[in-house]
């Protein structure tokens, strides 16, 4: 019993914090982008071509038929999910004038790889563009035991600023 | 006046008629913007079902409600001095299950080398607050690079590193209870109390012949395992392991005592170049491991690495370890690898390398490899 004390000294500090998961809520993040006064959703339905290419980006068809996203002027503001390695991450991304101006895990649900979500791993895609070949502008380094998270809001981050073009016709 | 009447009766009766006709086209009107309302709701309500079905179905893994399959596997062809085989050296498949958002099990089957099956983790893992989660059953020790993630696309070269096989017995799994959180921004924390190690003196005290692999492990005693993390930085990984282990062959040779492993490494990445970094040593007390030298058990490696394409990326290694290096004769093993992986898909590797031992190891030759995750 003496063996098993420190480690049930650990779990009695640890269990005194809140649930996991949700460090936004969608609605929260839309209301926080627009200064509290949102414009009315939008929803952009994908066409054969869009599918087409936004499976090159994903690696998989989109699982919806149609997207969902709030445009004031030049910006456009999408909440989207991708799997990392079993479960789907929330994201906010922010597409102005079409370069990224910022992207936050809203819900995290994996159980490794969350260190995704700290503003240190995010800020490396603030700025980017789409070039030509639907990839990033730029390499984002990624963080070791959280690849398939990485990998999750790269194509998050290149579906919305895609995306952001076909809103702006 | 007869004319008069008529004229107002078809008067009213062409006016009554002419008014009636836009009437009749209002209603209308509403009738098909109502079908046309009625026609957009059914088919958002159609879309939002299916957008619904077709959720959370890609990943690494297929999701089927709260239940994921997944796995990975490797195929090597080795053309060394000491061998010339084709081995299907691991089919793995896992199998997850979440029983609420907080509470999931995980559970991998590793079938080795084409024949062999082996319980690489079983373990229930409870979300105990929103940093924080504790796991138990058997579990990876929370140790080196490979350890815990060791799926074929994740790493180079086609066999795993001789350090994290010879010093750190990757795959090492224990039965235990452990629990791992976030400290703040980019620290965290693992610490484990599990089923330890059995070494003997028939195999010379090396750590690797001393896995028990869970099955009726002899628990007399315990291991302690803790780990600190570091991932502060994008594309950066700094990590140290401590390890100490009452008795090294569990009470069974009264020559043998206590162990402590230590082991750090660092995993450095700016764009397309990648630095990995390994030491580990381990501390065994008693004058039986000191009478064959086992007692000193140490390795370590330095890997840069470097992604030509996105698809394609090429290694060199440097890797030194040596299980008695308390004695007084030079026993060390050298090894130099070189070699390159192409990824045809993000989860599909084939891989090729060259190796050449130096030191007490004589092998040399060349290894190709496929390997896969899902």
């Amino acid at each position: 019993m003496k063996s098993l004390a420190p480690l049930i000294l650990l779990l009695a500090a640890a269990t005194n914090t809140l649930a996991r998961d949700v460090y936004q809520s969608p609605s929260d993040f839309i209301s926080e982008v627009f200064a509290n006064n949102p414009p009315k959703a939008s929803l952009m339905w994908l066409n054969r071509a869009m599918k087409q290419e936004l499976t090159e980006i994903l690696g998989h068809r989109p699982n919806a038929l149609r997207v969902r996203y709030w445009k004031k002027k030049l910006k456009t503001v999408w909440i989207l999910d991708e799997i990392g390695k079993e479960h789907p991450i929330t994201t906010g991304i922010i597409v102005d004038q079409g370069k990224i101006q910022a992207i936050k895990v809203l819900i995290y649900r994996e159980s490794r790889g969350y260190e995704v979500r700290h503003p240190f791993f995010t800020e490396q895609f603030n700025g980017a563009r789409l070039q030509e070949d639907a990839q990033l502008d730029r390499s984002i380094d990624g963080i070791s035991g959280a690849t398939l998270s990485v990998r999750a809001l790269k194509k998050m981050a290149r579906m919305a600023l895609y995306l952001d073009k076909h809103s702006n016709p | 006046m007869k004319l008069d009447k008529a004229l107002l009766a078809s008067i009213t009766l062409a006016s009554s008629t002419l008014f009636a006709a836009p009437a009749m086209a209002a209603d209308d009107k509403d009738a098909i913007w109502s079908a046309i309302k009625s026609l957009e709701e059914k088919v958002e309500m159609t879309a939002d079902a299916m957008d619904s079905d077709s959720a959370g179905k890609h990943g690494h893994g297929t999701s089927s409600g709260k239940t994921t399959i997944g796995g990975y596997g490797e195929m090597h062809y080795n053309n060394l001095d000491s061998k010339k085989e084709v081995d299907f050296h691991r089919s793995v498949l896992f199998l997850g299950h979440e029983f609420s958002n907080k509470t999931r099990f995980f559970m991998e089957w590793d079938l080795e080398h084409a024949g062999t099956m082996e319980l690489e983790q079983s373990f229930l893992e409870f979300d105990i607050s929103d940093k924080t989660s504790v796991k138990t059953g058997v579990v990876l020790i929370p140790v080196g690079i490979i350890n815990e993630t060791h799926e074929p696309p994740t790493f180079y070269g086609v066999e795993r590193n001789p350090v994290e096989n010879k010093i750190i017995p990757t795959t090492w799994r224990e039965g235990g209870v452990g629990i791992s959180g976030e400290l703040a921004e980019g620290w965290s924390y693992d610490a484990y109390l599990t089923s330890g190690l059995e070494t003997s003196s028939g195999d010379g005290y090396a750590v690797r012949d001393g896995r028990q692999h869970v099955i009726k492990a002899v628990a007399e005693d315990l291991a302690y395992t803790g780990r600190i993390k570091w991932v502060g930085m994008p594309g950066v990984e700094i990590a140290a392991t401590y390890q100490r282990q009452g008795d090294m062959t569990q009470g069974a040779d009264a020559t043998a005592g206590a162990a402590s492993l230590i082991e750090t490494h660092a995993v450095i990445t700016r764009g397309a170049t990648t630095l990995k970094a390994l030491y580990a040593a381990w501390d065994l007390d008693g004058s039986g491991p000191e009478s064959n030298g086992s007692n000193e058990q140490n390795g370590w490696y330095i890997e840069p690495s470097y992604k030509v394409t996105p698809k394609f990326g090429i290694f060199a290694r440097y890797n030194e370890w040596d299980n008695t290096a308390g004695s007084a004769t030079d026993s060390k093993y050298k090894q130099t690898d070189v070699g390159a992986n192409y990824w045809p898909e993000e989860n599909v590797v084939v891989k090729l390398d060259i190796m050449d031992q130096g030191g007490k190891g004589t092998d040399s030759g060349f290894n190709l490899g496929v390997g896969f995750q899902f």
